[in-house]
């Protein structure tokens, strides 16, 4: 199985240990994992600004480093939706088809493919889940609270795998965090209060650290909890599952 | 003003907002309860999907049937192409009669064709006689929701607003008063109108008959003291059977308000005896927007709201900062169709969370539309200058590996000597409230290079 690591734009340059704990998890499973050189970001930023037609070339570049692998794993649910949803505006080539098939949430990638039972991490920690909506609306890695039926997450469940974890649980389980993409500046008031508002519920029920699966909303989350001095941490869920320590 | 700008001023009173929100949230949790007492409540959204589809593919058809039907039942059937030649009908209507007052019920169509300045300056009085309704028409405003008009009042500025207009105590702000005085004030209403006009929620083509939704039973009573019944419904109300009612009135109170079904479904098929009853079939911009393969299912939309109510944005920016008749989501996806300038920061009011694509009973797919307008008004220049040349530069430089590789380099450097208080300077908008995360010494690929790339 040939897997290659996709690490968004963002996260390459502000969150390289994100990175390197997704890399990391992934080598400790087993996997014989890549990182393609050349590539940058999936062209979404551009996207939903409304610019489609500038995201063209990213999304070329992204199919052409990543066409020779059997699957592609990313800590993102936000550009693997993109990817997935949004690399329909170039041509569909049989290379295209694949690469938006085969790439993968990394927690996605665990349950669904890797199929894990085992998480070897200790985080004896009460921890707060955020579940980023481009994750749980749009790839349906969990229920959403609007739908009707059973409940899951596929990352609260590989959560519950690691030894001495609390999962509290919050007055409003899958709101979102206001990041948004360009929203966060252009909606600023909004975005801001939306984040404050998710950091607030997280405090109120001891959360010691804030995680997800989305480092764009946790980098909105966190500025908010650093400019306010709030007694909590933001880890990616990959530096979790990695086992790190607080 | 633009979307951003009023949500600003909304978001200026924290506290304020924080309560709208909460007010919000409550409704969305009662929708939540109530959706989830009903274990095929997925499959009932389904079929009302598509008989939506089904009713807005054939509507040429089904807009016959049902014209031919209502006549038959004695119902005079008018047809308006905008909200200028449905008013005008309504003034022709009442003015054969020489109507003084009339009383209205919920109608977000006559809201939208402006109807009530039209009549007021023709010299007939309005009586709005819907509580939230009558709230905001004597405070001078818009309604800020489609399902509860004065939602962004608290008890206290109506308790003010019914002492100034109503004559209640001064101070006065117990809900239960205040609703006794408003019903004392619409009855006189109800007694001394000449005419009164309704919305609709359903039209049905096989029996040629209107279905009205209300909890306060303001439509009954209007529609049977006064000798003219009107009632306006946009061209997309219908559905083709009595049967489907049954479907449709599961999902409409359960979403607009956790209701098993409003305390008031009345049917309406014909004038009652001595008495007149017209239809008025609006199209207003629909034939154009059912036209739009992208957008075509916006017009499957009940009015229940729940998009509104499920909104972060909308929870923390209120009605009136969208400035369109239909405001949250939904009003995002309508309003574009009729003036993409006017309305082009709506479409970006929302951060495509999907909460209102997944609560919307008839499923439209609100986020994706809302994606789709976001693709067109880029196009079509509205989008701000300085947004469009940094997307521009954006797309550049993520197609050349190098290129991307020395601005992050060189921003991550410029980042660690540059001064917190200068990175968060007014230039700033992120830095206003948050911080930026603290640059790393180096990127993932450095790190990969070092580390893991045989040398
Ligand atoms: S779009 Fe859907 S959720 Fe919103 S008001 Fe219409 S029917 Fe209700």
């Amino acid at each position: 199985m040939k897997v290659a690591l996709f690490i968004p734009c963002y996260v390459d340059q502000f969150y390289p240990n994100v990175g390197i704990a997704t890399l990391e998890l992934l080598e400790k499973l087993g996997v014989e994992v890549d990182f393609p050189l050349d590539q940058t970001c999936c062209g979404q930023p551009m996207a939903n600004s409304g610019c489609e037609t500038d995201g063209i070339g990213a999304a070329n570049l992204f199919v052409e480093n990543f066409k020779d692998y059997d699957y592609i794993v990313g800590p993102t649910g936000s550009c693997v939706l993109h990817v997935r949803d949004h690399f329909n505006k170039i041509q569909q080539t049989e290379e295209v088809k694949k690469v938006r098939a085969k790439t993968y949430e990394l927690c996605e990638f665990l349950v669904d493919v890797l199929k894990v039972e085992h998480i070897e991490a200790e985080f004896p920690h009460k921890v707060g889940l955020h579940l980023s909506c481009h994750g749980l609306r749009g790839m349906r890695l969990g229920q959403s609270s609007e739908i009707v039926g059973q409940d899951f997450s596929k990352m609260r469940g590989l959560l519950e795998k690691v030894k001495g974890i609390e999962l509290i649980e919050l007055d409003r389980k899958d709101e979102c965090c206001g990041f948004g993409g360009t929203f966060a500046v252009t909606e600023e008031a909004v975005s801001v209060k939306m984040g404050k508002d998710r950091v607030a519920d997280h405090v109120r029920h001891g959360a010691e650290v804030l995680t997800g699966g989305d480092m764009s909303c946790l980098m909105h989350l966190g500025g908010i909890i650093s400019r306010k001095d709030q007694p909590l941490k933001v880890m990616h869920i990959a530096e979790i599952l990695n086992g790190a320590t607080l | 003003m633009d979307h951003p700008s009023a949500a600003a001023i909304f978001n200026k009173d924290e506290a304020r907002t924080e309560w709208h929100d909460k007010a919000l949230w409550y409704v969305r949790s009662k929708r939540d309860l109530s959706a989830k007492s009903i274990p095929e409540w997925e499959q009932l959204r389904q079929i009302a999907s598509a008989i939506k589809a089904h009713a807005l593919s054939n509507l040429d058809n089904y807009l016959v049937e049902f014209e031919e039907n209502a006549k038959k039942n004695g119902i005079t059937v008018h047809w308006a192409q905008d909200g200028k030649e449905h008013n005008e009908i309504v003034h022709s209507i009442l003015k054969a009669k020489e109507v003084k007052k009339l009383v209205k019920s919920k109608s977000m169509l006559t809201e939208e064709c402006h109807l009530n300045p039209y009549l007021e300056e023709k010299g007939i009085e309005v009586i709005d006689t819907d509580l939230g309704e009558r709230i905001v028409q004597l405070s001078k405003e818009p309604p800020s929701h489609i399902v509860m008009p004065a939602i962004h009042k608290k008890k206290e500025d109506i308790g003010q607003l019914f002492h100034e207009k109503l004559g209640t105590e001064a101070g006065a702000s117990d809900p239960q008063y205040l609703a006794e005085a408003a019903r004392q004030h619409l009855r006189q209403n109800f007694l001394t109108a000449d005419a009164s006009l309704t919305g609709v929620n359903f039209a049905i083509a096989e029996t040629g008959g209107v279905v009205v939704c209300t909890n306060e039973g303001n439509a009954d009573l209007g529609v049977s003291l006064a000798p003219i019944h009107i009632a306006s419904m946009g061209i997309e109300k219908l559905i083709p059977k009595a049967a489907h009612l049954g479907v449709f009135l599961r999902l409409l109170a359960r979403s607009a308000t956790g209701q098993p079904i409003t305390s008031f479904s009345s049917h309406f098929h014909g004038p009652k005896p001595g008495s007149e009853m017209h239809i008025i079939i609006v199209d207003n911009g629909r034939t154009e927007q059912l036209g739009r393969d992208d957008f075509r299912k916006s017009l499957n939309c009940i009015r229940c709201g729940a998009c509104m109510n499920t909104c972060p944005v909308y929870r923390r920016s209120g009605g009136h900062s969208y400035g369109y008749t239909v405001p949250g989501p939904i009003g995002s996806i309508l309003s574009p169709g009729k003036d993409l300038k006017k309305y082009s920061s709506l479409p970006f009011a929302s951060t495509l969370c999907g909460s209102c694509s997944d609560v919307c009973p008839v499923k439209i797919d609100i986020h994706t539309q809302l994606y789709k307008w976001r693709q067109i008004i880029a196009k079509e220049h509205e989008l701000p200058w300085s947004k469009r040349q940094a997307m521009k530069v954006a797309g550049y430089m993520f197609s050349h590996p190098n290129m991307y590789r020395t601005a992050g380099k060189a921003g991550r450097a410029m980042l660690k000597v540059t001064p917190k208080t200068l990175v968060n300077g007014p230039w700033n908008v992120w830095g206003k409230s948050r911080d930026l995360p603290p640059p790393p010494k180096e990127s993932f690929r450095d790190w990969y290079l070092k580390n893991r790339v045989k040398k």
